[in-house]
């Protein structure tokens, strides 16, 4: 296991005082907190800022850790000393009020998992519903999918203990979902307690990024490059679009950031998206004597003024 | 939805555009009790559709809004007012990103 420093983590000195702390974690939260940042690696960095608050804001678990002394470094391989909870007594766990799960196994070596508290036997109670996040494809969201995803699950062992398991569970993602939309599974989420029924497991799709499409809503967008020629003389183009090529007609005079509609051609559903073709007029270069001579040319016998309207 | 118990594949249901939650749904999905889903809506954080909290139907937009509501009350401690605003201007930030993104992509 490896040795986390939690001063370095909240960007504080190991002499900080407790109100220093706290405006250190303040100022992390918001920046980290995954719901505004778009810091790619928020979601993590948010745990790791929680998890070093969690172990500092309280001064006995401050004090119990920096008795492990100053002298680690980071990642370093690390087993708590024998003893050094003696005076402190976290052992065992249920020392920590903070859902736990999301913290590594240094913080539980230290101060535990959290407690097992509240519910008593003969206490019938729904399982709570839960929620994560699974990155889809454009491809998958396109055609539908199965995917195998790996679940933290609580579950109580023979003597009543929490414990955190990995659950794998194939599930199926239906054709046409889009970013932010959830897929509720019935009866896969916690488990009920004095047998009460499961909660929901709740899973938020998020479309991940292409490399030609962008998706809005249902809609997709393609930015297709054409020469110029292309574009002021007109032409029939083999164009992909995620169900295959569409042949589509580029009207004469078309301008760069026209756009031209595939209806119904998005992601698919009742109601399903229209496929926007955005045209990207892209000039070749002038890196030959041939192709010099022909813009000059162009340029002679073409006259045109992009600028007119600039002359007041 | 089921599970296949042969090959363990679980078939989920879409939340999309057409499915309507009841408050009892959006209770058991968030862990909030109906006061303070009102509270939320009179907040005018989700909105509602149907006369009386009777009848009331939520999309499932609403439903990941509350979740978003109740991660930025516990992580960040902003109380309703706040996460109204914070929510605000996400939807408004994330509506110019797009925009900067389908403008950044036509330039090289």
């Amino acid at each position: 296991m490896e040795y986390k420093d939690y001063y370095k983590v909240l960007d504080v000195p190991r002499d900080a005082a407790q109100d220093e702390i706290k405006r250190a974690y303040r100022k992390l939260a918001r920046k980290y907190h995954p719901d505004v940042s778009k810091e790619a690696d928020a979601e993590a960095r948010f745990k790791e800022v929680n998890e070093a608050y969690e172990a500092l804001k309280d001064p006995q678990k401050r004090q119990a850790y920096d008795q492990l002394g100053a002298g680690w470094q980071p990642g370093q391989d690390f087993t708590p000393p024998p003893g050094w909870d003696a005076s402190f007594d976290f052992g065992g766990g249920g020392f920590t009020g903070a859902d736990t799960s999301q913290f590594s196994d240094f913080f539980e070596s230290l101060f535990g998992r959290a407690g097992w508290g509240g519910r008593t036997a003969g206490f019938a109670s729904r399982g709570s519903d839960e929620h994560a996040r699974i990155p889809v494809t454009l491809e998958e969201a396109f055609q539908g999918a199965t995917r195998t995803i790996h679940l933290q699950v609580h579950e109580t062992d023979a003597h009543g203990r929490p414990q955190l398991k990995t659950r794998a569970l194939r599930v199926r993602i239906p054709k046409g979902v889009t970013h932010g939309q959830q897929i509720r599974l019935g009866g896969q989420g916690g488990a009920g307690l004095g047998g009460g029924p499961k909660g929901d497991l709740y899973l938020e799709v998020a479309l991940q990024p292409h490399a030609l499409y962008r998706v809005e809503n249902k809609d997709i967008y393609l930015n297709l490059p054409v020469t110029p020629w292309e574009a002021a003389l007109g032409v029939t183009l083999a164009v992909p679009t995620p169900g295959g090529r569409v042949d589509l007609k580029i009207p004469a005079g078309s301008q760069s950031g026209r756009k031209l509609r595939l209806k119904d051609r998005g992601l698919p559903g009742r109601h399903p998206g229209d496929l926007y073709v955005v045209l990207q007029i892209v000039t070749p270069k002038a890196d030959t004597a041939e192709a010099r001579a022909f813009y000059e040319r162009m340029a002679r016998e073409m006259p045109y003024d992009p600028r007119a309207h600039m002359r007041a | 939805m089921g599970e296949n118990s042969e090959s363990g594949l679980v078939d989920g249901m879409l939340l999309d555009e057409r499915v309507c939650l009841t408050m009892v749904e959006l209770c058991r999905a968030t862990g909030l009790h109906a006061e303070a889903i009102l509270s939320i809506v009179e907040e005018g954080v989700i909105e509602p559709l149907g006369p009386t909290p009777r009848d009331w139907r939520f999309t499932a937009e609403s439903l990941a809004r509350l979740n978003t509501v109740l991660r930025l009350q516990r992580d960040l401690d902003v109380n309703l007012a706040g996460v109204a605003l914070v929510l605000d201007l996400l939807d408004e930030v994330k509506a110019l990103r797009t925009r900067v993104t389908a403008l950044e992509s036509l330039l090289d």
